[in-house]
């Protein structure tokens, strides 16, 4: 469809746009930046923070760019004076209603607000302190997520985020004028309501009202302590992220520099996460094929399909809040975390010669849900808490700058052995779609011998970003055992973002939906778009990581989790097979549903 | 009937669609007096919201209460031509009569004192609301007669 341009002048130079730009964008096409609070490029307009007010030539009020289009023969003006006077004072306003004690705030450097307050030379405040005592009590039940409404200005971007993105509504807009607050249902504790933990709310929040649980000192404690064995793993996306909290453009891929930073923190052994992410293809692809056997030929009423990935803990505990008769459904795989901290703990140690209460094992993740799920009471198979401690990418950036470490001119370094070998199968985990592909790669060479008919192993229709993909696959030519799969088409879909999860699952609900696989990211992009991921976060950035992502994988000489070397020793001399006993000790859970109302 | 019952009911009378909310907390107010956290819930459940987006909604309304309110709500008008115009010897007039402080209820929770920003009856000043009734050219002593009415109703 043909789209109307529209002429205007923004600050006396032309510009052409498109019907319905509006003036924030059509500035940013002449290299003029309006400074934003409440819009962010994966949300609605909400136009309610003010700071991104333009004077438009004849109008008697300033307009919010943000939310407004653009007109024909509109002559706006970004930094007149009567512009200049107004932002300064909206920015001092919304300062009089924020706990500004920046030094002793975990967003101290990384804070929209404080940018602001710093572009402005925001003095002597001029307005009176307004912050309400009772919103200095930070909310800390949630292992993952601190709320702290006192920094809190109410641009609803963790509101939106959660509605829109995520499908939850686990915080409201409630109350009005000067009680406006960003509430859970009746002010509970965020860790007794709907909430998944994806921390999609904590990448959006301007201020410091919406953090993550950091155990960074915690960490050092232990890194410290000689009487402790610690082992680190880190999770597939963060090494395509972990460069843009220390100077690097998005996209930057940094396995090698990561591994060396980690050695350099002290930590006594870095090991992969990616390696129980080739085990996880491992389990839960026979887990597949073993499902389907049971339903399709021995038509066992309890083998359940579609079957759904577990990888992704905000996903779970989603599930478990909002359709908890659909847990039969998820795989009883542990995610890749809690097999790595399931297997540190009992064969690993035993392997090294430690005790596994000296052992402390700290993960590395772009996720802020595996800060809860590490305590989830399911997830002590080992005897003993398997995963101690989970540090987002964030928080690794902080441990780095604090040890005072070049990131970009240290060596390379690998990872330590066992447990430290990976395919392009597991690193593709952090985009969406790419434990599907994993999966895929490896089942379909058990039931046919061949690879999967895509050219290099690249299988294209379940990448991208729409949020739900759907695909199928024809399998031909089956191993005699496998015969019954024939001729059968393998539908799969895909989605991430829990608002698009939620679709999928009312889908499913309704039968019409035909699938024998699903895989699911809580979030946006999937783990790369995590919520303990760099912020800022946006559509182009994700992009970046993702593209990172699958050149990472077209890069490494394996590409396909049953090659792994490590984990065929580990079954060979620890596990047995997929699926066997041992594996169903440590590598497998169950779900438990939770109250939505 | 129960809380459970009763926003079932209203649900059927207004529909289940998002612009069916405010009705519906309305509807469980006239019966209730006030929201309450069950209340929420069933009309959570009933309508596919989320808990916390209803509460966003009852905690906007200064007509929506969500804490416990008595039989009869008194509402005092607040504002500046109702002050001038002898407001707070009404109130004082409706404390020392139910022995409530405004915000409080009585123990038998016939009332519930509270004000409310401007009613728009300026001219019939200083003016009270009783439930949905409108009280205008107070006195004191015609206050008291008005809450004598509504002390003897059951």
């Amino acid at each position: 469809m043909n789209k109307y341009l529209v002429n205007l002048k923004v600050n006396n130079m032309p510009v052409s746009v498109e019907e319905g730009t509006t003036i924030l964008d059509a500035a940013k096409k002449l290299n003029l930046r309006i400074p934003t609070l409440c819009n962010h490029p994966d949300l609605s307009v909400a136009g309610n923070c003010r700071v991104c007010v333009v004077e438009i030539k004849g109008a008697r009020l300033l307009a919010a760019s943000c939310a407004t289009p653009v007109s024909e023969g509109m002559e706006v003006f970004t930094n007149s004076e009567k512009v200049r006077i107004a932002r300064k004072h909206i920015v001092e306003l919304l300062l009089s209603e924020h706990n500004a004690d920046c030094t002793k705030c975990f967003k101290n450097g990384n804070c929209e607000l404080q940018d602001l307050a710093s572009e402005y030379r925001i003095g002597d405040h001029v307005f009176l302190d307004l912050v309400k005592p009772a919103h200095k009590i930070q909310d800390i039940s949630s292992p993952s997520i601190v709320k702290d409404d006192s920094k809190c200005i109410r641009c609803q971007r963790c509101v939106r985020t959660c509605h829109e993105l995520q499908g939850i509504s686990a915080l409201a807009v409630t109350n009005k004028g000067d009680h406006q607050k960003i509430s859970t249902f009746l002010n509970k504790p965020l860790n007794d309501v709907v909430c998944s933990a994806c921390g999609q709310c904590i990448n959006r929040c301007p201020t410091g009202a919406l953090t993550e649980r950091n155990y960074i000192e915690e960490v050092w404690k232990a890194i410290y302590d000689p009487t402790k064995f610690v082992v680190v793993q880190t999770a597939p996306a963060t090494r395509v992220a972990l460069g843009e909290d220390l100077g690097l453009p998005p996209g930057e891929r940094v396995t090698g520099h990561m591994v060396s930073a980690l050695k350099k923190l002290g930590f006594n052994k870095v090991l992969d996460t990616d390696f129980t992410a080739d085990l996880t293809i491992m389990e839960e692809g026979t887990e597949l094929l073993t499902r389907l056997k049971r339903a399709l030929v021995d038509k066992d009423e309890t083998a359940i399909l579609p079957m759904m990935t577990s990888c992704s803990p905000g996903w779970i505990k989603f599930q478990e809040h909002m359709y908890p008769e659909l847990l039969n459904n998820l795989s009883t795989c542990k995610s890749p975390q809690q097999m790595f901290g399931a297997l540190a703990k009992t064969y690993y140690a035993e392997k090294i010669n430690i005790k596994a209460q000296d052992m402390v094992v700290v993960s590395i993740m772009p996720c802020v849900a595996k800060k809860f799920e590490c305590e989830r009471s399911e997830m002590r198979d080992s005897g003993y808490q398997d995963v101690d401690y989970v540090l987002t990418t964030r928080e690794l950036a902080m441990m780095i700058k604090q040890a005072g470490i070049d990131f970009g001119k240290i060596e390379e370094e690998h990872y330590d052995s066992i447990l430290g070998e990976s395919t392009g199968a597991a690193v593709i985990f952090g985009a969406t779609g790419g434990v599907m592909e994993a999966a895929l790669r490896t089942a379909y060479e058990i039931v046919t011998g061949r690879e999967v008919p895509f050219t290099n192993l690249n299988i294209q229709p379940v990448r991208g970003m729409d949020g739900i993909k759907e695909a199928s696959i024809k399998i031909k030519n089956v191993k005699p055992e496998w015969s019954f799969l024939e001729g059968v088409d393998l539908n799969v879909a895909i989605a991430h973002g829990l608002a698009n999860a939620r679709q999928l699952m009312e889908k499913v609900k309704s039968g019409e939906a035909n699938y024998h696989f699903i895989e699911i990211m809580g979030c946006p992009g999937g783990c790369l778009g995590g919520g303990g991921q760099p912020i800022p976060t946006s559509p182009e950035i994700r992009k970046k990581r993702a593209e990172a992502i699958y050149s990472e994988d077209a890069g490494m000489p394996l590409r396909k989790s049953h090659e792994n070397p490590e984990v065929i020793e580990v079954y060979s001399k620890f596990l047995g097979e997929p699926l066997g006993h041992k594996s169903h000790d440590l590598l497998h859970t169950h779900y438990k549903p939770r109250k939505r109302y | 009937m129960t809380t459970e019952l009763l926003v079932k009911e209203l649900v059927e009378k207004n529909g289940r669609c998002r612009n069916s909310l405010m009705p519906i907390l309305q509807g469980i107010v006239q019966k209730e007096h006030y929201l309450s956290e069950e209340a929420m819930l069933s009309v959570a459940k009933e309508l596919d919201l989320s808990a916390a987006d209803v509460y966003g909604t009852a905690s906007f309304y200064t007509f929506l209460d969500t804490v416990p309110r008595g039989k009869n709500v008194i509402r005092v008008c607040k504002t500046i031509t109702c002050h001038m115009k002898g407001r707070e010897e009404i109130i004082e007039a409706i404390s020392n009569h139910l022995k409530i402080k405004v915000g409080e209820t009585t123990h038998d929770k016939k009332f519930t004192l509270l004000t409310a920003n401007c009613l728009g009856w300026c001219h019939k000043g200083p003016v009270m609301l009783i439930n949905d009734e409108v009280y205008p050219e107070l006195t004191p002593a015609k206050t008291v007669e008005i809450l004598e009415k509504y002390g003897k109703e059951q």
